[in-house]
């Protein structure tokens, strides 16, 4: 490898030698082509035309009213396939193609990185295959039909709590075994160097079009950029546009699941300990003797024991703050959203917002606050009517009670 | 304690090639664990080949993950691990290798020191950590570690502290490793190179990768450390062949620890046909081909 892929004592590719002929070729590709003048233009057109790119940033009116201070929306949920991950997606996949690759493979936990990168497959015309875990295909089954429909083949995976950790290891396991037609479209600022590279490269659109889209709509930077956190593809991509404004507060979301005490949460950065998995060093929710542990949360896109490298580099640091939000307030912020503003957002984004919900009364009314909404809510829709029913019927107010 | 260099100077003079078994410490618990190591040892295994299970086995098909999860259901940790291996040494003096994922290396001893706090680094906290664990381990009996999940360009976070702990190095070799890298692999490694058969992940297979018998050749051209063989490997017939291609050891996992999953309900029954199974294999491998 050309380079070592650390962010500090972080990251690294921690993988079996059968796998760093990949990584390599992986690192040589994406080092030739990402400035390349022919793939640059190729991926801004589609960006533009396919995927509906640049995507508006809008003051929201009475979410702001509400909190007692300006609230923006990036609105990638607007963007083709309804989330952010089509910008990585697109950026793999024709990376894919200028290698000569014929056929891609992803993990997904949600299902909307499954998704962009079905689209991509199928606009590129190459043969995809998706692997899921059970818990998630279940959980997420309108997403699976759209990537069948789009040509893929989604393979379930059965290993562990079947969802995001487990479909990573599955895609591995594959990729080990097809290295050489197979393309592995990383979805997630994760897993072994170059990942965390490339997927914080293909979106960091999201960040540099905020800060612009903001000095034109505020006159000014934000005070604070705030973003779920999961792996942190979305988060990254949109810290990367204020890196160097050091006046902007960083703000990732995790997953707090039923609550840090009780164990059932996916908060690595919040509350795990430095450990190794999947490929890199970071932040890992683990047992005392090193097992990863299974994780929670109401989100299937966050669901997961690990975090970005980068994303770990900057806790320690201290450029960026890391906080975690419950499923119980995230549920009400997607309702609170919606009718507010008419937007549904996705689980995954609705803990950065809640976040937001939490500061209100608390800011400055005069405070601009960007949330990056890194997808649309309709997907989640079925979820949240249930946890609802359930937790009536936990009050004791069901048709019973 | 018996070193890989008296085990691997012993069959040279004999004419053999090793017999490498390889099981999953505490599948599917304990004592029946136990009693399959011990089974497969009095069957004439040379050297064994021990995983420790992990949660996330990225470099393993489903049948060894499956026995990971046996294992650690019925309670296997690294303290268990320990005693176990003592145990075995116990009943014969035979070089063990252990194979095994990173974290595990990492985290050794720290849940003990940090309890479940947050952000304890390892390097923060005393004795715990690579070096503890190499010296925990080689004092138990053991004589490599082979850390699946690192490269041999990350190997310097392990060999120094395994060497100074008095362990040889093992690493792996697959086909599609660059030229350039077999050298620097085999400069780093002491006990012997673990040679994979083929691009994958580990499993039985019906036939045996054709690269075998170049790579063999490749990497005698290039050392004189022992080249082992594995993945794949799943018939006295398969095991001949590597013998055969110049191989100085066989490894066979999965189709040992599918015999365990059939068994279940019979321990003992297990321990019957594996050790069957390696006398057949062990035969297999008594003759080398006298043209080498």
């Amino acid at each position: 490898m050309k380079h070592s892929g650390r962010f500090g004592e972080y990251g690294g590719y921690y993988v079996p030698e059968v796998l760093i002929p990949a990584l390599e070729e992986l690192e040589e590709a994406f080092d030739r082509f990402h400035e390349d003048k022919a793939f640059v233009a190729e991926l801004a057109q589609l960006y533009k035309d396919y995927a509906g790119r640049p995507s508006p940033l809008y003051h929201t009116r009475r979410f702001s009213e509400y909190v007692g201070f300006h609230v923006y929306l990036k609105r990638e949920d607007l963007l083709h396939g309804g989330a952010h991950k089509i910008n990585n997606s697109l950026g793999q996949g024709l990376l894919a193609k200028y290698m000569g690759k014929t056929k891609l493979i992803a993990e997904t936990g949600a299902g909307q990185h499954g998704l962009a990168t079905s689209m991509v497959g199928a606009l590129l015309g190459m043969k995809t295959k998706i692997f899921m875990g059970v818990t998630d295909i279940e959980r997420q089954s309108v997403n699976v039909h759209k990537m069948r429909l789009c040509g893929a083949e989604v393979v379930p995976v059965e290993g562990g709590t079947g969802t995001l950790k487990d479909a990573i290891n599955d895609a591995l396991r594959y990729w080990t075994a097809n290295v050489t037609d197979t393309f592995y479209l990383f979805g997630s600022a994760a897993g072994p160097h170059p990942y965390p590279t490339i997927v914080k490269h293909f979106q960091s659109c999201i960040g540099r079009e905020t800060r612009q889209q903001c000095l034109e709509q505020a006159g000014r930077l934000p005070d604070m950029v705030v973003a779920c956190v999961g792996g942190g593809s979305n988060a990254i991509g949109m810290f990367a546009g204020f890196l160097d404004d050091k006046g902007v507060r960083l703000i990732g979301v995790e997953a707090g699941g039923k609550g840090l005490k009780t164990g059932k949460h996916a908060a690595s950065l919040t509350a795990g300990r430095v450990g190794i998995l999947h490929g890199a060093r970071a932040y890992l929710l683990q047992d005392e003797n090193g097992q990863v542990l299974d994780t929670e949360s109401i989100s299937a896109g966050l669901d997961y024991a690990a975090v970005g490298p980068e994303h770990c580099y900057l806790k320690d640091t201290g450029r960026a703050e890391y906080v975690a939000a419950e499923d119980d307030e995230v549920l009400d912020t997607f309702e609170l959203l919606t009718k507010l503003e008419g937007i549904l957002p996705a689980l995954e984004s609705t803990h950065a917002l809640a976040y937001i919900v939490s500061q209100k009364g608390k800011l400055p009314p005069e405070t601009v606050a960007i949330v990056n909404l890194s997808g649309r809510g309709d997907k989640d829709v079925g979820i949240v009517e249930k946890a609802r029913s359930e937790s009536i019927a936990d009050c004791g107010f069901g048709p019973l009670g | 304690m018996k070193s890989y260099q008296q085990a691997f100077a012993e069959m040279k003079n004999q004419n053999r090639t090793a017999l490498i078994p390889f099981f999953v410490i505490g599948d599917p618990d304990f004592d029946t664990s136990l009693a399959i190591v011990k089974a497969a040892v009095d069957a004439g295994a040379d050297i064994l080949e021990l995983g420790i299970p992990f949660s996330d086995p990225i470099a393993d098909g489903p049948t060894i993950q499956k026995a990971d999860i046996r294992a650690m259901r019925s309670g296997m940790n690294l303290p268990k691990a320990l005693e176990f291996i003592r145990k075995v040494k116990q009943h014969k003096d035979i070089p063990i290798g252990l194979l095994m994922y990173y974290n595990l290396i990492q985290q050794y001893g720290l849940g003990r020191v940090a309890g479940f706090q947050p952000a304890i680094r390892g390097r923060d906290a005393l004795d715990t950590g690579p070096g503890r664990f190499f010296k925990d381990f080689h004092e138990a009996g053991v004589n490599s570690v082979l850390v699946a999940d690192l490269s041999i360009d990350d190997a310097d976070e392990v060999t120094g502290p395994a060497r100074s702990a008095g362990l040889d190095t093992v690493f792996m070799v697959t086909p599609n490793t660059e030229p350039d890298r077999m050298k620097r692999i085999a400069a780093k490694t002491t006990g012997f190179i673990y040679t994979v058969s083929l691009l994958g992940v580990t499993g039985s297979r019906q036939a045996l990768s054709t690269a075998v018998e170049g790579l063999i050749r490749q990497l005698k051209s290039l050392t004189n450390v022992p080249i082992c063989v594995g993945f794949g490997v799943s018939t006295p017939e398969h095991a001949k062949s590597i013998a055969d291609a110049g191989a100085d050891g066989v490894i066979i996992g999965s189709r040992l620890v599918a015999m365990i999953e059939s068994n279940l309900n019979d321990p003992r029954a297990a321990s019957k046909e594996i050790a069957q199974f390696l006398g057949r294999v062990k035969a297999a491998l008594a003759h080398r081909r006298s043209d080498r």
